[in-house]
């Protein structure tokens, strides 16, 4: 924790002393840099921590927006048919992020009206997702309440704001927690410079979460040669079934 | 510690499984059963996405399965010949299970086809164990030596197709076992077990097998109807998941061998009075989930997701 803070610390005066130079030469008013850029899952992970830093020009709150790659996500709703609770009703929705954090150094309510947040998608309850079928809207609203409670459920939307630190009144840093089971894939972390209820300036950065090494190699093996990969579980189990056996028989 | 699933896709501790794996694999020991319908539902309980837990434990038991069928060629105990030809209705049964079992994932419904094959299977598997087990103990304790004839002849027996089965001192229409085989094979693949807790009373009552043999032929039969249902879910869900399929099945070659050390020594009708109610257990958890009103009526899957 400790080292970490130190870590922070450091990076930001390194931060400071660039953006002085970046702001003398080309005004620029909202400077961001990541811990790391790119994620790996290798066979140990259980989730990281990406410190993010930055430095603004002048006065102002931050607000960050952590968004994963997107994909279709189909919501399915139980009712009881006969004594059990079985599958329905469905609604599938295209483009939802599988991730989606966000923190800010005041709550959001205080920081943009409502009509903005929208716009840039600020906020879970914001996330612009497409309904693959046309229902009516109370409906629809249901499925997309659901499906952000289920993403909060598996800790991959933040059930609450996070908090962005200033550290005076330029430098800023925040957490990005991913979690195990974090989708891989291209990330994109927002960064909105608000004052007096509007977006004075934003920076996008990337982040990249890759399997790597065997994780990796065992993932895109069972997809794209599914037929091999199944011989290979087959013959792995033979093996290990006989060699326990073998063993076992001289114990 | 703990490592990452690559299929699965979450983060196990290692300890966790190879505990489970040693555990069931020390009551399949004992039991001389498959322990897959114990452990798909553990896998399932611990979060593992229900589709990775049927494929993944289906590669296992093929481990397990040929270090038990080792052990019981050496005592002569397995009727090749039987075994062949239920793999033959195994293989077609597989195939028929996986294809199920793809569609229904498409609707949605995969999950609720587990649990329901779980607690009819579980139900009255339990109850037939239970009860004979308790009839067995009551008879013992009573002392009147009941005269069971070694089979019975019924309708079974006057179909075509008639084979001689040695080992098995039979000699009956092949047609009985091929559909005996292909039943397993369909539930291996739609519940991720070896069916032998199915395949051992069906070879007993239907087929009329003596009991020496049941085993080792069923674990015999087991290991290529498994290995053929590893095959299917590996090419048409990509569900097969070796990192959890090795740890498992490490656990469970330790325990099967400790287990069925184990059984030479504990008394039989109380065993199989104790697996009866074991199996009930898991029947009335699945079951009550079933039933009782979930927290959230919703649930999400994505496209490239499981489940």
């Amino acid at each position: 924790m400790t080292g970490l803070q130190k870590i922070s610390l450091t990076l930001a005066a390194v931060l400071a002393v660039t953006f002085g130079v970046a702001a003398a030469q080309d005004d620029e008013a909202l400077v961001v840099d990541l811990s790391e850029s790119q994620i790996a899952i290798t066979t140990g992970f259980t989730g990281a921590d990406v410190l993010l830093f930055g430095a603004t020009d002048g006065d102002g709150d931050v607000i960050v927006v952590v968004r994963g790659p997107t994909d279709v996500i189909t919501v399915r709703r139980k009712e009881r048919v006969a004594g059990i609770w079985i599958n329905t009703e469905s609604l599938s929705f295209s483009g939802v992020p599988g991730y989606y954090r966000i923190a800010a150094s005041q709550p959001l309510e205080t920081l943009l009206p409502e009509e903005i947040r929208q716009t840039f998608q600020i906020g879970a309850a914001n996330i612009a997702v497409a309904p693959l079928e046309t229902r009516p809207r109370d409906v629809e609203l249901d499925f997309f309440n659901a499906l952000v409670r289920n993403k909060q459920r598996a800790d991959l939307y933040d059930a609450e704001l996070g908090s962005v630190r200033f550290l005076g009144n330029r430098l800023f840093r925040t957490r990005i927690s991913l979690p195990a089971n974090v989708p891989t894939g291209r990330y994109t972390v927002e960064v909105f410079l608000v004052a007096n209820g509007t977006i004075e300036t934003r920076t996008t950065t990337p982040l990249e979460v890759v399997k790597s090494g065997f994780e990796e190699q065992v993932y895109s093996f069972a997809h794209e040669r599914s037929a091999i990969y199944g011989l290979i579980a087959i013959i792995l189990a033979l093996m290990a079934g006989w060699f326990a056996g073998y063993v076992f028989r001289k114990i | 510690m703990s490592v990452y699933l690559p299929i699965a896709e979450m983060s196990v501790d290692v300890f966790l499984i190879l505990a489970m794996g040693g555990g069931i694999g020390f009551l399949s020991g004992v039991f001389g059963v498959g322990g897959g319908f114990l452990m798909t539902p553990l896998l399932i309980f611990i979060g593992v996405p229900p589709v990775v837990a049927v494929a993944t434990e289906a590669n296992q038991i093929v481990a397990s399965s040929v270090s038990g069928v080792l052990a019981h060629m050496r005592r002569a105990n397995v009727d090749f010949k039987m075994g062949i030809v239920l793999t033959v209705g195994g293989f077609a049964g597989s195939g028929v299970g996986v294809t199920i079992f793809t569609l229904l994932r498409s609707l949605g419904q995969v999950d609720l086809l587990i649990s329901i094959s779980y607690v009819v299977f579980l139900g009255v598997i339990g109850v037939v164990m239970l009860a004979e087990s308790a009839r067995t103990m009551l008879r013992s304790r009573s002392g009147s030596g009941h005269y069971r004839k070694l089979h019975q002849h019924t309708w079974i027996h006057g179909l075509p197709f008639k084979m001689r089965f040695r080992r098995s001192r039979l000699y009956i229409s092949a047609l009985v076992p091929i559909a005996v085989g292909f039943c397993v094979g369909v539930l291996a693949a739609i519940m991720g077990v070896g069916g032998g807790f199915i395949m051992v009373p069906a070879m007993i009552y239907l087929l009329g097998m003596p009991t020496a043999v049941v085993v080792g032929t069923s674990l015999f039969q087991i290991i290529f109807v498994t290995a053929s249902v590893t095959f299917l879910q590996a090419v048409n869900n990509q569900s097969v998941d070796i990192v959890l399929a090795l740890l498992l099945l490490f656990g469970a070659v330790i325990g099967a061998q400790i287990g069925s050390k184990a059984s030479g020594v504990l008394r039989g009708e109380q065993l199989r009075g104790l697996l009866a109610l074991m199996v009930l257990a898991v029947c009335a958890k699945i079951g009550f989930d079933l039933v009782v009103e979930p927290n959230d009526l919703f649930s999400i899957t994505g496209l490239a997701d499981h489940g």
